[in-house]
Formats: structure tokens, C-alpha cells, sequence
């Protein structure tokens, strides 16, 4: 693994346990839901970072698959916070 | 990538003790969110990404979503701070020491002359590559084509859970309509 890489890699990782931090500490809701998509969107960045370094070329779909669930995740969280369940009165789950 | 891997770790282990200790159900959520992604992340780095997919699509996507939907029918209230329980931290901590000490017999990581890599045969990492036309990952070609039909079996039983879930966390409001309906 060459420098560039590994600096990369490196601050992908602090960033990640910063928001880990603020997860923890996080005295809102939307402080944990954000610090939820920013650990998802730097596990995407770390997978890219990690399948060029290796050159590995087969990553990258996972990073694609990580970065759709992050999403649907995110989106379920937030309507359950907003509504109190994932579908408004009347509808089926 | 040995910086990485103890990085992860670590941070795997901080969210461990976070959840456990967390009073707050929905926060507690959010966290076994990021142990998965976290955890997800490692198996892709110890190079098993057919495990890391699973973990991505079913412990951060669908365990998350399902375990709200539990939160829906149970309120997001907890019991409240119970007192420290002294025998199971030790059976816990006495557990992990055998599982510890039990690690200490096994091949290093990565030994090419593990019983594991040598056992089966090796025929399978020789002859993949012809069998499956250049599938580059024996583990897919040995889970998806050699035992293809148990993987389907694992994927019924999967299928079946999830609709069995799926069937009792539904909402119940609207069932004298679909009676009235049926009449």
C-alpha cells in the first residue's frame, strides 16, 4: 500500500471515529442520524480507498451496495422519527 | 492494512460498549447501524466480501428497518438502569478467557499450510477457474455453483423468516375491514 493511500485511509478513519464520537455523545436525535450517514459514507469512501490500493477491481460494487443501504436506512430512520412509524395512518407497512 | 484492521477493531468494541450501555432504544439502533457497517468493512479487508455483502444488505439494511418496526409496537421506553449483574459478567468474562485461550492452538492468520487450506483438497482453488469459465472467487463458485442448492435451502429458510416476521409486525387496524370484505 503506497503513502497516498494509506494517508487517505488514515483520515478516513479519523473521521470516522469523530462521528462515532459524536454519536456517542450527541445530545439530539439528528446529531446520531447524521453521525449514522457519515460513518456509512466514509465505510464507502474506506472500500474504494482499500480496492484501488489493492488493486482489486471487485470492491467497488459493495461500495455501490453500501452506499444504496446507507441510504434506505437513512431514509426508514428519518420517517420513523417524523412519523412514528415507517407509513402514514392507513397504509400497510 | 494492519493500521486499518486495528482501527476497526477498536472502534468495533467502543460501539459494543455503547450499545450495551446506552439507555436510549432508538440511539441503540442507530449504533448496531454503524457496528454493522463497521464490522462489514473489516470482513471486506480479511478479504471475505460474499460475508461483507450479507452483513451489509441484512445487519445495516434490513435488521435496522425491522428492528424499528419493533420499536413501533413496543415504545421507545426502557426498563431504566438495572443493577450491575455480578454472575453473568463473570460467566461472560470467564467464557471469553476460554474462548481466548482456545485461539491459541489455531494457525496463524493467512498460513498457507492450515488444515483448512490443505484438507478438502486443494483441487477446488485449481480447478475453479476452469469450472466456473474464470470465476476469480472460489468462495462464490464453491457457495453459488459446487453447493448451489444448499445455498438455495439457506435462502427459502431466510425468505421464510422474513415473512414470518413481516406477518406479525403488520398492523392489525384495519382487520374488521378486510373481514367485512371477505363476507
Amino acid at each position: 500500500m503506497t503513502g497516498i493511500f494509506l494517508i487517505t485511509s488514515i483520515a478516513i478513519l479519523i473521521t470516522m471515529a469523530l462521528a462515532l464520537i459524536r454519536a456517542m455523545l450527541g445530545p439530539t436525535v439528528f446529531d446520531r442520524v447524521l453521525a449514522l450517514n457519515m460513518v456509512g459514507t466514509k465505510t464507502v469512501l474506506l472500500i474504494a480507498v482499500v480496492d484501488v490500493a489493492t488493486e482489486r477491481g471487485d470492491f467497488l460494487d459493495l461500495a455501490l451496495l453500501y452506499s444504496l443501504m446507507n441510504f434506505i436506512g437513512m431514509v426508514a430512520l428519518l420517517r420513523f422519527t417524523e412519523y412514528g412509524s415507517f407509513s402514514r395512518e392507513g397504509t400497510e407497512l | 492494512m494492519n493500521l486499518i484492521v486495528f482501527t476497526i477493531l477498536a472502534m468495533l468494541a467502543a460501539t459494543a460498549v455503547t450499545v450495551a450501555r446506552i439507555r436510549d432504544l432508538w440511539a441503540a439502533i442507530m449504533f448496531t447501524g454503524i457496528y454493522s457497517f463497521l464490522s462489514a468493512s473489516w470482513m471486506l479487508i480479511l478479504d471475505a466480501p460474499d460475508v461483507a455483502f450479507t452483513e451489509a444488505a441484512v445487519g445495516a439494511g434490513i435488521s435496522t428497518v425491522l428492528m424499528l418496526s419493533t420499536l413501533v409496537l413496543i415504545g421507545p421506553s426502557d426498563a431504566g438502569r438495572r443493577k450491575p449483574a455480578l454472575v453473568p459478567l463473570t460467566v461472560v468474562a470467564i467464557t471469553g478467557c476460554a474462548l481466548v485461550y482456545g485461539t491459541l492452538d489455531m494457525p496463524h492468520f493467512g498460513d498457507p499450510n492450515d488444515p483448512i487450506h490443505l484438507h478438502p483438497r486443494p483441487s477446488f482453488v485449481e480447478k475453479s477457474q476452469v469450472d466456473m469459465h474464470g470465476l476469480p472467487n472460489v468462495i462464490t463458485a464453491v457457495l453459488a455453483s459446487y453447493r448451489g442448492y444448499d445455498t438455495l435451502g439457506e435462502t427459502t429458510v431466510v425468505l421464510t423468516a422474513g415473512i414470518a416476521v413481516l406477518l406479525i409486525l403488520r398492523k392489525e387496524k384495519d382487520e374488521p375491514e378486510r373481514e367485512a370484505a371477505a363476507q
